[in-house]
């Protein structure tokens, strides 16, 4: 009879684990390209990670690999993710594109979120922010607050995201002063303290007086801070690092999509998506305009809630490239494709594109 | 006028570092140890220096912090190659490995806290000189103090005794032992030297460059000063020389390119590496002179045959 008792209770006992398992925690995982402690990229992606563990932490258990290098390197991490039974993978950079598609297919029962890719499956989302909203904006603030009319911008590869990010400030910085001029600085590299403050020294030597990154270190500010000029944030809100300087900052927050995709597995409610977030999701998040004067906070602010309505689009049409031709309709937006593929100037900027 | 002077500011913040973690690197290997860990070193200085100044308020017990990581990591690899014989090439770039990991766990609370900045020094009437004032009386003292390091350094390597049985352990070390002179222990002094300048670069890093912790922040620089090393035929003089070159190219490709000039931006951001590149090998096309400055056991283990 005991051993019947046992028996039953050890059959009961299995029977509401494997019920636990499978309803009530489940395990998140995630892949970094950079160490969390880059506070920029990786940094906020750990931060969306963490308010996972906040808002579901009695339902969920999260993991997470860093520093993992695009390439071969990756679909090991990702699979191992997928291996120590985690059911739903973000992972977090462009070049994870292939390896998390590999791997999604392996493993048809796991869901996989990929960021700012292009491929999609059964089981593998993409997401993605419209940065260049943001840049629409400090672009405008940057026209009203620059007195010399030029902007010193660092930017990391020529990828189309950074490319479409310059386009949308220089369309913002156009729509209140014309004749804005912006000098480019190329650095290869989305993070190098040294290098970003040069090239900021640089830009600030050459008649910049407002500087503009899509590099992710806070250097750049802080030479802002040092030299009496101004600059905007990336990323994260550096404000804590400029606090004469920051004008603003693009703040990436993944936080609230994190959250709903991983309910979404819980409740079984998952399916594949592609979502491109802009300041109305909340994915682009717009830090506190500080150190200007009210009316260019009244304009900052005005733009903001436009784009959010989508009352306004930067990338309305009819806009002219650096050559000359002419592309969009007018009175509309540019199609999304040709956002996410922007390889050409708009009129204004004296850089060459690098091809 | 004011531009010019600017472009030579940073170009001078820009080339220290890369001399304070060569000048050690070059009395390392002067005495026949090669260290490939400079980067490591550099990156836990950085950290260890950034988080004393951060903790104490004060950027004098950050740099000590810094010099004193960076030795410590250096007494490990002595302890490595020189006592255990381990393979230098190896222990180097595990060492880095080792700088990498640790900086990260060491800095994980530190990220994203402004830090304190080293002063300048400012001597009244000559700081205000015009044009020339800020460039020559208005730098950091770790400025000053790599030009003092090169030079002490030139002067104990050429001009003294101690330079001459540092040089001739890493010519010939078993010449050296046989007269008596204790091998292990000259390794372990330009070791440990090696790793306290290492150490001070990337205090340089986070303390007057940057200041502030992000992981990963030395960014390559440790292994650009390994190569000044060889660049200047292990001199000290040219040492300074390319580390001024490289840092003088890398300022200027960011300088040209906002000029908008149709050249690929790839292209000027690799030149500081080809024009050091070109360097070399223009100055080892005088054979002679190579070989009478490479520290011919540079690399090679001794173990004592009493």
């Amino acid at each position: 009879m005991r051993r019947f008792l046992g028996l039953a209770a050890a059959l009961a006992l299995a029977l509401s684990a494997g019920g636990a398992i499978a309803q009530e925690k489940i395990k998140a995982g995630w892949i970094y390209v950079g160490p969390i402690g880059d506070h920029g990229w990786s940094y906020q992606h750990n931060q969306g990670r963490l308010r996972v563990e906040q808002e579901l932490g009695d339902k969920v258990e999260t993991i997470f690999i860093e520093n993992v290098a695009e390439g071969p390197d990756a679909e090991r991490a990702i699979e191992r993710l997928a291996r120590e039974g985690a059911k739903i993978i973000f992972t977090t950079s462009f070049g994870f594109m292939e390896a998390t598609a590999k791997v999604a297919k392996k493993f048809p029962d796991v869901k996989f979120e990929h960021a700012t890719g292009i491929l999609t499956a059964e089981n593998m989302a993409v997401y993605n922010a419209r940065f260049y909203e943001g840049r629409y904006v400090i672009g405008q603030i940057a026209a009203k607050m620059s007195k010399s009319g030029v902007a010193g911008y660092i930017v990391s590869f020529p990828i189309p995201e950074v490319v479409s990010g310059i386009n949308a400030f220089m369309l913002g910085a156009q729509s209140v002063n014309p004749d804005f001029k912006v000098k480019v600085v190329w650095v290869n590299s989305w993070y190098d303290p040294g290098k970003e403050a040069d090239a900021a020294k640089v830009l600030f030597g050459q008649g910049a007086d407002i500087i503009v990154q899509h590099t992710d270190s806070t250097a750049p500010l802080q030479i802002a801070e040092e030299q009496g000029k101004v600059g905007f944030g990336q990323a994260s809100d550096m404000i804590k690092f400029a606090p004469k300087a920051q004008l603003t900052a693009i703040v990436d927050d993944w936080s609230g999509y994190y959250v709903s995709r991983v309910k979404a597995v819980l409740d079984g409610s998952w399916t594949t998506a592609i979502v491109w977030g802009g300041i109305d999701s909340g994915m682009v998040n717009i830090a506190p305009f500080t150190n200007m004067p009210d009316d260019v906070v009244k304009m900052a602010t005005e733009t903001t809630e436009k784009i959010k309505t989508h009352q306004l689009s930067p990338f309305t049409g009819p806009i002219t490239k650096q050559d000359g031709t002419v592309v969009g309709e007018a009175g509309k937006s540019l199609p999304d494709e040709d956002i996410l593929s922007m390889n050409w100037y708009v009129k204004g900027i004296d850089d060459q594109l690098p091809q | 006028m004011l531009e010019l002077q600017a472009i030579i500011l940073t170009i001078i913040t820009a080339s220290t570092p890369f001399l304070l973690a060569a000048i050690g690197e070059l009395v390392a290997e002067r005495s026949g140890v090669l260290n490939l860990g400079v980067e490591g070193m550099m990156v836990v200085g950085a950290v260890c220096g950034f988080a004393a100044a951060y903790s104490t308020g004060s950027t004098f017990l950050g740099v000590l912090a810094a010099i004193a990581a960076g030795t410590l990591l250096s007494a490990l690899f002595g302890f490595l190659t020189l006592t255990l014989v381990a393979n230098q090439v190896a222990t180097g770039l595990a060492l880095t490995l080792l700088g990498l990991g640790l900086s990260g766990i060491v800095g994980e609370s530190f990220v994203g806290l402004p830090g304190v900045k080293l002063a300048a020094i400012y001597i009244p009437v000559l700081t205000d000189i015009p044009f020339i004032g800020r460039i020559l009386f208005g730098q950091d003292p770790l400025v000053y103090l790599s030009f003092i390091l090169t030079g002490v350094v030139a002067y104990l390597l050429f001009k003294t005794r101690i330079g001459l049985i540092i040089r001739a352990v890493g010519s010939s070390h078993q010449s050296a032992h046989a007269l008596g002179y204790r091998v292990i222990a000259v390794r372990y002094s330009c070791v440990l030297f090696g790793g306290a300048c290492s150490g001070l670069a990337g205090g340089f890093l986070s303390l007057a460059y940057t200041p502030q912790w992000i992981e990963n922040m030395t960014g390559g620089r440790g292994w650009i000063a390994l190569a000044l090393v060889v660049f200047s035929s292990w001199l000290p003089w040219r040492a300074a020389i390319g580390a001024y070159l490289f840092g003088t190219v890398w300022i200027l490709n960011l300088y040209v390119q906002p000029l908008g000039l149709p050249i690929p931006p790839q292209l000027l951001t690799s030149l500081p590496y080809l024009v050091t590149i070109l360097a070399l090998v223009i100055i080892s096309a005088n054979r002679m002179l190579t070989r009478l400055n490479t520290p011919a056991c540079l690399g090679q283990p001794f173990v004592p045959d009493r």
